[in-house]
């Protein structure tokens, strides 16, 4: 479906995002340096329209940084970030309103992401408003309830408020709301996560569904591996704001490069008593992205380092199949 | 045959609330044998935690109460002990984990305060024996230098190292049964499996016996020998962990195994269960999984099933296999 001469609809180069760190009044008397936080540190990556780039790591490695950068609701430090072959970032505020009709956003607790004072007919409707896309309140009216339908909730919820319905039926509505201005990307940070694991299939499926309906593009930012391998098509390692291996999910999940990827796998408990016990392959815990050391993130617990790894920080590099890898000794 | 340390037997536990009451468990009954680890499984709002807290007599009354059946401990009936007795039980002899160290643990008192405290009212040891047991204690569920964090705070440690500090302190007094609500939840996949692994290790080593809570099917397959599965207050199925996954005999358990992503398969869409969780103040009539039940007969919608043997060691709550 995609091809290689098509240029993405997104497109996404050195992006940088670095939190100064200032501390309080006294080590700031003291004279201590401020500290920086490198919350996303020079990551490349690319999305084709139709297709779903799954976005996994732990806490703190910066992926929701990343949705928020794409975004833009918070600026960059550095990089380019490129929506159908314009600069996303030099946009004036007339014209990244525009944008952001492009890009929505799906958050993970429906909870703290709806309105509880809004009707569901308001919080479908505004967007619309907002962007000039209804007429008459018929209009909108008509709209809202069709949205309803799409993403399986009843049309006899219109005038309700969000706190009458189930964390899944939030997560419904913020879907519907995404779609109410016809996005062409959905970034959704983490919106299965907080759902119990029958209602998560549900919500799996309509995302599906709604892909092939609308043609959505999707940037899917998830924890949990198995929802990542069933919903992308292409998947991003993040480790402490780097991108370590990326690649075709098949490909990237079957054979996975990168000693993070590994360890990753390795750690999932799989609901299968016949399958391995989950462990760990790496040492210690995760680093911290306060001023990281030179060299790989991943020094001092990979069971491959080298001397190299703590000197020279490893670029990635692609590796043939649509793969990309960011390590010294493959 | 192993020694029982736990047994429920028929017990249900009521709320009592404005809006109506509300069954959290209804006629909950499994046992656990010594050195067994048992896995109670469901999503949220089945009544895991409650089955938990009902064991350790830690249901707020009123509003709750445990209205029927009985919990022996070893042999001793839970539900007769008097609140000076209990508080004999707790902590010495079964001891809880939870999903938040940092909301069960105290922010005001250094880790080693927290613990000693255990040890000395508990087993009345002496401040030096204590301390001494204190960095033991941290060296065993795997913190390093205990000597150096031993008089640090809870909020200097990282997620997974607290959770170490919640087992440390869980395991101070050696107990007889560890009961773990959801200890891994919070938790990153990696840490995850550290702390997995430290659990069941520690679990074989000292001989205790474990009542693990969690919604995630995966973190039982590998962390339980046998589990039982809780939907809307019931066990609806009970049996061997492997005769289970390999076997399921209750339509929400098969949902529930159907419903989650693999990381080998690779099916377009998922077969989710149809439909929500039934509200608990107005359940159903009959079988309380019926409205989402692609089997639902006209039975189901009037009477409820019992647990019954569908194979040796292994039950299940449905209609389906009451054709006799």
């Amino acid at each position: 479906m995609t091809t290689e001469a098509a240029s993405p609809l997104l497109d996404v180069k050195g992006l940088t995002k670095h939190f100064t760190m200032h501390g309080d009044i006294y080590s700031r008397l003291a004279g201590e340096k401020a500290q920086v936080l490198k919350a996303v540190d020079g990551i490349d990556f690319h999305l084709s329209k139709g297709e779903t780039l799954g976005l996994v790591g732990e806490s703190g490695c910066g992926k929701s940084t990343t949705a928020r950068l794409v975004s833009r609701l918070v600026e960059p430090t550095a990089g380019r970030i490129t929506l159908h072959d314009e600069d996303l970032l030099a946009f004036p505020a007339a014209r990244m309103k525009a944008a952001r009709k492009q890009i929505q956003l799906v958050f993970q607790d429906p909870y703290s992401s709806l309105n509880p004072r809004k009707t569901i007919m308001h919080i479908l409707s505004r967007p619309m408003e907002i962007h000039g896309l209804a007429d008459s309140w018929a209009d909108k009216r008509r709209k809202v309830l069709d949205l309803l339908e799409r993403v399986g909730l009843g049309v006899e919820h219109v005038d309700r408020y969000p706190h009458e319905f189930s964390g899944g039926q939030r997560q419904r509505i913020a879907i519907a709301r995404a779609l109410a201005v016809d996005p062409e990307l959905v970034i959704g940070d983490e919106p299965v996560s907080a759902l119990d694991v029958s209602i998560q299939a549900q919500m799996l499926n309509l995302f599906r569904d709604l892909q092939e309906e609308f043609g959505l593009t999707y940037l899917f930012i998830a924890h949990d591996l198995s929802v990542i391998r069933h919903i992308s098509d292409r998947v991003a390692v993040m480790y402490v704001g780097k991108i370590v291996e990326s690649g075709p999910a098949s490909a990237l999940f079957e054979d996975p490069l990168h000693p993070y990827t590994k360890a990753l796998l390795a750690a999932v408990p799989e609901a299968d008593p016949a399958k391995p016990p989950p462990r760990l392959t790496l040492r210690g815990e995760v680093s911290t992205p306060i001023d990281p050391p030179p060299g790989c993130r991943l020094c001092g617990r990979c069971p491959r380092e080298t001397r190299v790894c703590a000197e020279v920080e490893p670029p990635l590099v692609e590796v043939g199949g649509g793969r990309s890898v960011a390590c010294h000794n493959l | 045959m192993v020694e029982t340390v736990l047994e429920l037997e028929d017990v249900t536990v009521r709320f009592r609330l404005k809006r109506g009451d509300l069954t959290a468990v209804n006629g909950v009954s499994f046992a656990i044998g010594r050195g067994e680890t048992f896995g109670l499984v469901g999503e949220s709002g089945s009544g895991k935690s409650v089955t938990a807290r009902a064991i350790m007599r830690l249901i707020p009354e009123p509003p709750g109460e445990i209205a029927s059946g009985r919990i022996l401990f070893e042999g001793e009936d839970v539900l007769g002990k008097s609140d000076a007795e209990m508080r004999g039980l707790r902590g010495r002899r079964i001891a809880m984990v939870f999903q938040e160290p940092m909301s069960a643990l105290n922010p005001v008192f250094t880790v080693h305060d927290q613990i000693s405290d255990a040890l000395r009212s508990n087993l009345g040891m002496s401040r030096p024996a204590a301390r001494e047991r204190v960095v033991e204690l941290l060296s065993v569920v795997g913190i390093p230098s205990p000597h150096k964090r031993l008089d640090s705070y809870v909020h200097e440690f990282s997620g997974g190292m607290r959770q170490r500090v919640m087992l440390a302190m869980a395991l101070s007094c050696s107990p007889s049964l560890l009961i773990a609500d959801e200890p891994t939840t919070a938790l990153d996949v990696t840490i995850q499996a550290t702390i997995l692994e430290l659990i069941t290790g520690m679990i074989e080593r000292l001989g205790m016996s474990l009542l693990f809570i969690t919604h995630n099917l995966g973190v039982v397959a590998h962390a339980c020998d046998s589990i039982g599965v809780m939907y809307a207050s019931h066990i609806v199925e009970l049996g061997d962990k492997r005769e289970i996954f390999a076997n399921p005999q209750h339509p929400y358990t098969v949902g529930l195994l159907n419903s989650i992503p693999r990381l080998d398969a690779r099916a377009k869409y998922l077969t989710p269960i149809d439909g929500t969780v039934c509200n608990m103040t107005a359940p159903p009539a009959g079988c309380k999984f019926h409205p989402r039940c692609a089997h639902a007969m006209a039975v189901c919608r009037e009477q409820a099933p019992r647990l019954r043997e569908v194979a040796p060691g292994h039950f299940a709550a449905c209609h389906l296999h009451e054709r006799d």
